[in-house]
């Protein structure tokens, strides 16, 4: 973990509500995909988490919806504004049980870590593929972003007005090795269910800190109790309790 | 040169400035960031005779100025604080640290202090008999002079260590709860835990913590804690230690002028783990400021 003082870069609206941010500074606490930063706003106590989407030498991008007041101010904030982040924040992503074909699956503003992910395992010469899951055309992002990478995506949208029709669990019947998921907890459940390999699951909790201090994202696992913030998000499918995730 | 020592039930520390038990785990997340040996000490998160999850989540809710958490002392029990915690705890710090017990009886208390009392590390025990997130628990201990004469008196009996009860505020008259102990031979008193607070999600008309309620802290709570700590230094003749809101140096000369020996900082750590280093680094130039040569010369200088 470290703090930092980061510059925007951008801050440009993808769809109505999600936005794209980019920030730099020192990013040399972040070490792997599905980290987060913890971003503080002022007028509001707490920090704000907010997965790494992408990083590049000393510049981070973040992919955020507007949802509340933390996000609604971060919405109006310019190129050249400061913002104080803790970065580095949650384990990650573990890349070495991936095999030769992930599978990533992501729901979405679960969509975002996924990016980061994706490109690190086609640096390692993954056959990568990634669904990716909208309610509706109009929240489309980061479709063209992939396949850029040179991944296979598969879109999907709850109304079908644009890709495949239905939810990302809808389109999983596919060859693939291991896989990944991040997205709303209905979907990681759903997902949970229908995975025929191993995989890893990013989780969402309301945070204190954000680095492992003061017990608040607290869930129960097979392996014991574990911290959201510092021992997740990222959790193994076999050590899931669903009953007590919430 | 400003001394920022004093004396807190007979041991000196360097400064007055102490994170607050829960909002420091037991230090290493802090220790990767600075070298925690700056500090006063430090009080490590509340420990029980069992092992506790504490409460369903969501357990944090943001507030004006504040936060509520209701994490209902999730900590692995005594034993393996004792034999996990301790040992790594001692590799990053090496002061005396300030040993937090809860507890939902009297036995439990006694026991769990017992044993955190024979640990060379442990310099002080703070007795929390107020924390307000368990059902039927601790709070029933700290709502009463009785009660809470009756838990010091007990441990009191069982440990050497000096024995600081923790008070909260969710009373009417704290100043009496304080002398209670007092006379049944506390050490000294710490004060203020979390005032009791709710939200509601305006869209799903629902509480936003799980369990309803929680404990407010902050900056939004401070003047409350101030005057409390007010009442109590007055009151007493042990050190008292004044917590609740506290966040730059000014706030420790506060403190430290409405009767407290030592602070304690809680919820600040969260929102900038750097706060207590901010908080130690500004004080001999906000000591300048006020013309203060040494701390221990205002300690309840606004009390008669
Ligand atoms: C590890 C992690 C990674 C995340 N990554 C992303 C991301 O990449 N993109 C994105 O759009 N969102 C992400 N979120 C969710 C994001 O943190 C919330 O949407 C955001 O905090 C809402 O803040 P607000 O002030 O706008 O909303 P408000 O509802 O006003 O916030 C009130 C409080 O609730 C908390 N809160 C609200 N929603 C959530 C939530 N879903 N999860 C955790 N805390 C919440 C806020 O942090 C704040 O403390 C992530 C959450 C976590 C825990
Ligand atoms: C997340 C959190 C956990 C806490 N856990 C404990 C605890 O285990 N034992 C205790 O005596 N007080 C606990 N407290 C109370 C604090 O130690 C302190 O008394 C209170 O928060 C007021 O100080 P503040 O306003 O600086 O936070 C906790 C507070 C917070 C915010
Ligand atoms: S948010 Fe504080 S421990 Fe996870």
């Amino acid at each position: 973990m470290k703090q930092g003082i980061f510059e925007i870069t951008e801050n440009k609206p993808l769809t109505q509500n999600v936005m794209r941010m980019r920030l730099i500074g020192d990013t040399s606490a972040c070490i792997r995909s599905g980290q987060f930063i913890n971003i503080k706003i002022e007028g509001l106590f707490l920090r704000r988490p907010i997965s790494v989407c992408d990083l590049n030498k000393d510049e981070l991008t973040i992919i955020y919806k507007v949802v509340g007041k933390g996000t609604e101010v971060m919405r109006r904030k310019s190129v050249g504004d400061k913002l104080d982040v803790l970065t580095g924040l949650g384990n990650g992503y573990d890349l070495s049980p991936s095999g030769d074909k992930p599978l990533l699956i992501g729901g979405g503003v679960g969509v975002p870590p996924l990016y980061l992910l994706a490109r690190q395992l086609m640096e390692r010469g993954k056959d990568v593929t990634v669904i990716l899951g909208f309610n509706t055309a109009k929240e489309v992002f980061y479709e063209k972003e992939f396949g850029d990478l040179g991944a296979k995506t598969i879109l999907v949208t709850a109304d079908g007005s644009v890709g495949k029709k239905g939810f990302v669990t809808d389109h999983m019947d596919l060859d693939y090795s291991y896989f990944y998921t991040c997205g709303p907890e209905p979907m990681l459940k759903a997902v949970y269910k229908r995975s025929v390999t191993s995989g890893q699951f990013s989780f969402e909790e309301r945070m204190g800190c954000g680095f492992g201090a003061c017990m608040g994202c607290s869930c129960k696992t097979v392996t014991g109790y574990k911290r959201i913030c510092k021992d997740g998000p990222v959790l193994c499918k076999e050590e899931i309790l669903w009953q007590t995730q919430k | 040169m400003a001394d920022t020592k004093v004396t807190l039930c007979g041991i000196e520390l360097d400064n007055p400035v102490i994170p607050a038990s829960g909002t420091f785990g037991y230090g290493a997340e802090f220790a990767e960031l600075y070298d925690i040996n700056i500090l006063g000490t430090f009080s490590f998160k509340g420990t029980t005779w069992e092992p506790r999850f504490g409460n369903p989540t969501p357990r944090i809710a943001e507030c004006t100025e504040g936060m509520i958490n209701s994490v209902g002392l999730q900590n692995p029990g005594v034993e393996k604080v004792i034999s996990e915690e301790l040992p790594k705890l001692k590799k990053v710090f090496r002061k005396k640290v300030m040993a937090n017990v809860g507890g939902f009886s009297i036995e439990e208390y006694v026991k769990t202090a017992a044993q955190l009392d024979a640990c060379d590390c442990v310099g002080w025990l703070e007795i929390n008999i107020s924390c307000p997130n368990v059902h039927g628990g601790g709070m029933s201990f700290g709502t009463s002079p009785t009660a809470a004469a009756e838990v010091t008196k007990a441990v009191k009996k069982a440990v050497k260590k000096p024995v600081i009860i923790k008070l909260s505020p969710n009373v009417t008259d704290i100043a009496s709860i304080a002398a209670a102990c007092e006379s049944e031979g506390a050490d000294g008193i710490s004060l203020i835990n979390t005032i009791l607070g709710m939200r509601i999600n305006l869209a799903t008309r629902k509480p936003v913590i799980a369990n309803r309620k929680g404990g407010f802290s902050g900056r939004a709570i401070f003047p409350v804690a101030v005057r409390m700590v007010s009442e109590v230094a007055e009151r007493v003749h042990i050190p008292v230690i004044g917590m609740g809101g506290v966040s730059s140096a000014d706030d420790v000369l506060e403190m430290m002028m409405a009767g407290a020996t030592a602070v304690e900082v809680g919820a600040a750590n969260l929102i900038d783990p750097y706060a207590c280093k901010k908080i130690i680094e500004d004080l001999p130039a906000e000591m300048e400021k006020y013309k203060i040569n040494s701390l221990r010369e205002i300690i309840g200088a606004v009390n008669g």
